[in-house]
């Protein structure tokens, strides 16, 4: 990875824990989807201001024992797959959080 | 099983409310000849009441909300209220007649990412629709609505009560829907009051109508899958729960009351009163619905219709028992499949049996009630 990426939840989507899993439903096309342990991770601690890097190293690698390098790619690939379903944010800045109200996640 | 089925199934197995309706209010500026609403404001909760909920709600498991009324928009904090929900991650989908969404509210509404809107159109002829909300331009200004929600790319249904007064429109309505790029749905059941004032009930279709909307495969696709002879309920379903209120959903009324479901006027609890998890959690009420399996239904168990049966639990409930029949979805299996339910054939020899004890008791009966008898008699028989 070599530009920080930020990550932020779109204000768009709806979202819960239901048990262990997170769903989450974007308001695009209405599709919901569970989102695994790790995708969950990263998207709570999606703030907008936090690099992708720093989550994974903060958050993903001490929980899974994973290699940085190998995560971060791994996290990347998911950031860019979320938002292609406008669950999550991406962007080479940090991102002013969409609705600060968000910053409460369940 | 589908992504949605398996979600339901675990909430169900976590005992988790799922999905709600809040009412707002039960005011509205239409005043339908078929809703089942009191209009009158008899204490609504206020922002700061509903705010409490809505943060409860979510710490519950609550995920759908429908936010419904009366008519929401009527409420001075409806966007304030919206936009807490949503600070919340509901997923939101409102209920309206939209006659005061414009542009402006279009665009709110798509800023804080509302699932879908789903708007009340009894007909395509202003004559017809506005007869049915007793508001002039009531359509016109509804179907505005709906231009300025898709214009935002907003999910549009637009909602019909299939009724005596629209019953020859529902496909042109179909087709203004298509046109206007908004999903359709038709439901074809006037509901009691919530009081228990069956009069409305006047407005049902008959039988013969009911038949042949149940045959229409512009609305239910393959007409001969969803006619089909009913199955009776097999020996490994008995165990089974009628259906989700109570189980994955409840509803609150403006007031604060908890009730099973919107249909299910069983009061739980009220949420000024006590937490919304703990009426959840501990109310006798709910405790007495969730232990009702489908082997416990008295007539409906031993049913030729109990296995594709869409028996309500709240209209049984609102018949006086909700461990008994519902005698309106009694007569939607009949019409769908011309096979009467274990509780239409009870009924039947009880006003046979009646109308003998009439004649024989009451001599001096005119010929045209006598002739009302025999065609309500031969309406559940034929």
């Amino acid at each position: 990875m070599n530009k920080k990426l930020y990550v932020a939840r779109s204000p768009r989507i709806a979202a819960r824990k239901l048990g262990e899993e997170m769903l989450v439903m974007s308001a695009q096309g209405s599709t919901l989807f569970t989102l695994n342990p790790t995708a969950t991770i990263l998207w709570q601690a999606a703030d907008g201001v936090t690099a992708l890097d720093e989550i994974v190293e903060r958050r993903i690698c001490p929980e899974f024992a994973v290699q940085p390098e190998e995560a971060k790619r791994d996290a990347q690939s998911l950031a860019e797959e979320l938002a292609k379903h406008g669950i999550l944010l991406v962007s080479e800045e940090p991102i002013a959080n969409p609705s600060p109200a968000f910053q409460e996640q369940r | 099983m589908s992504l949605m089925e398996e979600i339901g199934e675990r909430a169900h197995r976590l005992a988790v409310p799922f999905s709600a309706q809040l009412d707002l209010t039960y005011r509205c500026n239409e005043d339908c000849v078929h809703c089942y609403l009191d209009h009158q404001d008899h204490g609504e909760m206020t922002t700061a009441e509903i705010k409490q909920l809505l943060k409860e709600m979510a710490d519950a498991g609550v995920f759908f909300l429908t936010l419904s009324g009366g008519e929401i928009f009527l409420r001075k904090d409806f966007f304030e209220i919206l936009e807490c929900a949503r600070a919340l991650t509901f997923c939101i989908k409102l209920k309206t007649n939209a006659v005061l969404i414009r542009e402006a509210q279009a665009a709110r509404l798509r800023d804080l990412g509302v699932e879908s809107i789903q708007i009340s159109i009894y007909s395509h002829r202003p004559e017809v629709h506005d007869a049915i909300t007793k508001i002039s331009g009531s359509l016109q200004r509804s179907i505005k609505a709906i231009r300025f929600l898709r214009s935002q790319g907003l999910k549009v249904i637009m909602a019909n009560v299939l009724m005596t007064e629209n019953m020859h429109d529902y496909r042109d309505t179909h087709r203004l829907a298509e046109e206007l790029g908004a999903e359709y749905t038709l439901d074809p059941t006037v509901t009691p009051m919530m009081n228990g004032d069956r009069g409305v009930l006047n407005l049902n279709v008959g039988e013969t109508d009911l038949h042949r909307v149940f045959r229409d495969e512009s609305l239910v696709g393959d007409a001969a899958e969803f006619c089909a002879p009913p199955r009776p309920l097999g020996e490994d379903n008995m165990d089974s729960t009628p259906c989700s209120a109570g189980h994955t959903a409840c509803y609150i009324s403006p007031y604060g009351e908890f009730y099973p479901c919107v249909q299910f006027p069983l009061s739980c609890g009220n949420v000024r009163q006590q937490s919304f998890i703990d009426i959840w959690r501990n109310s006798e009420q709910l405790n007495e619905v969730r232990s009702i399996r489908l082997r416990d239904l008295s007539s409906c168990s031993q049913c030729a219709h109990g296995g594709s049966c869409t028996r309500c639990p709240g209209l049984a409930f609102l018949e006086g028992n909700m461990r008994g029949p519902s005698t309106a979805d009694c007569e939607r299996s009949f019409a769908r499949t011309g096979i009467p339910s274990a509780n239409l054939l009870s009924q039947k020899e009880k006003t046979s049996s009646a109308r003998l004890v009439q004649i024989q008791l009451v001599p001096a009966i005119t010929g045209n009630r006598l002739s009302e008898v025999g065609n309500a008699a031969s309406a559940v028989a034929s």
